[in-house]
């Protein structure tokens, strides 16, 4: 055995940090951060989220707060999608595009009041998101304000999701009642008497909501969803089955699937980009040029057997008249033996000209060339 | 199957060795199958592999990664584990016991670690 991990380097801890130790988590260093990996088995966990329901800290997360008068008309020129579009409650995924193009963080975006959005980056990209929407902002009547410090994040996801917040002690005045909430819509309601901010969204391919508190009642929040959960088979699920879990749903993670290098169409997201809106917006023009001919597309790719292309590994084809001439023709992102499907799938960036002649492709798995299929991305869609 | 981790030779690759006669039983650690997280696969070699201590002989592969799995000693492949093969979370559930991996007839016995030196490695 080589050392599998690394000692932590940092000791960023989360509010919930002490609840999570006594649990028995094991952890892992993200982005700076010491958050759970697993509880004890990620595969149990993986499964009790498409089964049950699974509860997940992910208060690493940034929370930015804009809020001003041209709240709106500011997020439409510093954000790839038309922000000022979205009802009040409503939430919606979005980009941050640096001038070339390139992707700076997915984001999702909730528009709290007319002149208040809140919007979510992931943890290692936080100042670099924060600092590019501050000084985005120098010409609009808007405040940005980087709240990540004061915010925890819990995400309770799976098919239970549900019941168990509707049945969460302490949870209160719910605006909209969680029957009616629609999936990408928020509500705003109190724990405690405390603002709770609850979204119905997630990063698992499953039901769920996404619960965001002050820090300091984030502990009082975890034992209440998870009392509240004991009823319906919730419990608590570490980045491990995170990743996992988003994988089999064909979701992104950013500095995978998604860099400061790769355009948007690359990665399948040409959708999230609003060039029908009006005005000028940060990444517009090098997107319409869109990018160099030839640049390698996201596609999902399906293996045999049990051995998982992982992030980093070679794409290949393989010359029909010389066995050994082998082609590199793209790289895998990210990869894993799905736990729901039985058999190992990767997202990978390949050559658009090897898809196009449609050349068998295989992944070079640590020497051993292992053919893959395209396949349509999500590989897991729930049943609805 | 019980084993007493005392009385077991470790490696600083988190492997323990069980040494009976000139047959070495070889597996991963508690330790190290708990950070591999939970297993899903493991490619070991075949009965009559001759061996050397400190090569690559197999994988074991986790939901999140790829563990290597070394030889800690010189000698030739008896047996690798069926079960484990069948069912890799014998790695997390008994690493110890019934998650063994290969079976080793060694031709010299290296210097391993001891219960006392590979506890405190762990704990640094």
């Amino acid at each position: 055995m080589t050392d599998p991990e690394s000692r932590p380097e940092t000791d960023r801890t989360s509010p919930l940090h002490q609840i999570h130790v006594d649990g028995g988590a094991s952890f892992t260093d993200f982005a700076g951060w010491q958050m759970p990996v697993s509880y004890g088995s990620d595969l149990a966990e993986h499964h009790a989220v498409r089964t049950t329901a699974g509860i997940f800290d992910i208060s690493h997360m940034a929370e930015i707060l804009v809020d001003g008068p041209e709240a709106g008309a500011f997020l439409d020129y510093a954000l790839a999608g038309r922000l000022s579009a979205i009802a009040i409650a409503q939430a919606k995924y979005s980009l941050l595009l640096n001038p070339e193009g390139g992707i700076i963080d997915d984001l999702v975006v909730y528009r709290l009041t007319d002149d208040t959005f809140f919007v979510v980056a992931n943890a290692g990209n936080r100042e670099a998101v924060a600092s590019a929407l501050i000084e985005r902002a120098a010409d609009f009547d808007v405040l940005v304000s980087d709240l990540s410090d004061a915010y925890a994040l819990i995400a309770v996801q799976g098919p239970n999701s549900r019941e168990i917040a509707k049945a969460t002690a302490g949870i209160t005045d719910v605006s909209v009642p969680l029957d009616d909430l629609k999936y990408y819509w928020s509500t705003d309601a109190l724990f405690d008497g405390l603002p709770l901010l609850i979204g119905r969204t997630g990063y698992t391919g499953e039901d769920g909501f996404e619960f965001y508190i002050q820090a300091d009642a984030a502990a009082g929040l975890w034992a209440a969803l998870s009392e509240a959960g004991r009823a319906f088979g919730l419990v608590p699920a570490g980045l491990a089955s995170r990743d996992t879990l988003r994988l089999e749903a064909g979701m992104p993670l950013y500095g995978h699937e998604l860099g400061i290098d790769s355009f948007p169409v690359q990665a399948g997201l040409g959708r999230v980009v609003n060039l029908k809106k009006e005005g000028d917006f940060v990444g517009r023009a090098a997107v319409e040029a869109g990018p160099r001919d030839g640049s390698h597309v996201l596609v999902g790719l399906a293996t045999e057997g049990k051995r998982a292309g992982r992030a980093g590994y070679s794409v290949v084809t393989v010359s029909e008249h010389d066995p050994e001439s082998v082609t590199a023709v793209g790289t895998v992102t990210s990869g894993a033996l799905s736990p729901t499907l039985g058999y190992p799938i990767a997202m990978a960036y390949v050559d658009p000209d090897a898809l196009e002649a449609g050349s068998p492709l295989y992944i070079d798995v640590r020497g051993t060339r292992i053919a893959a299929s395209v396949v349509d991305l999500p590989f897991y869609k729930r049943e609805k | 199957m019980m084993t007493d981790q005392t009385t077991l030779k470790y490696t600083a690759e988190h492997e323990w060795v069980l040494v009976d006669g000139e047959t070495a039983t070889v597996g991963i650690t508690a330790y190290a199958a708990d950070k591999l997280g939970d297993v899903v696969y493991v490619d070991l070699p075949k009965a009559g592999a001759v061996v050397s201590g400190g090569a690559i002989v197999g994988e074991i592969e986790s939901t999140k990664s790829v563990g290597e799995l070394f030889a800690p000693l010189d000698g030739t492949i008896l047996e690798s584990n069926a079960d484990v093969d069948a069912d890799p979370s014998l790695v997390n559930s008994d690493p110890f016991g019934a998650g063994w991996l290969i079976k080793v007839n060694f031709t010299a016995l290296p210097t391993l670690l001891s219960f006392d030196e590979y506890s405190a490695l762990i704990a640094e």
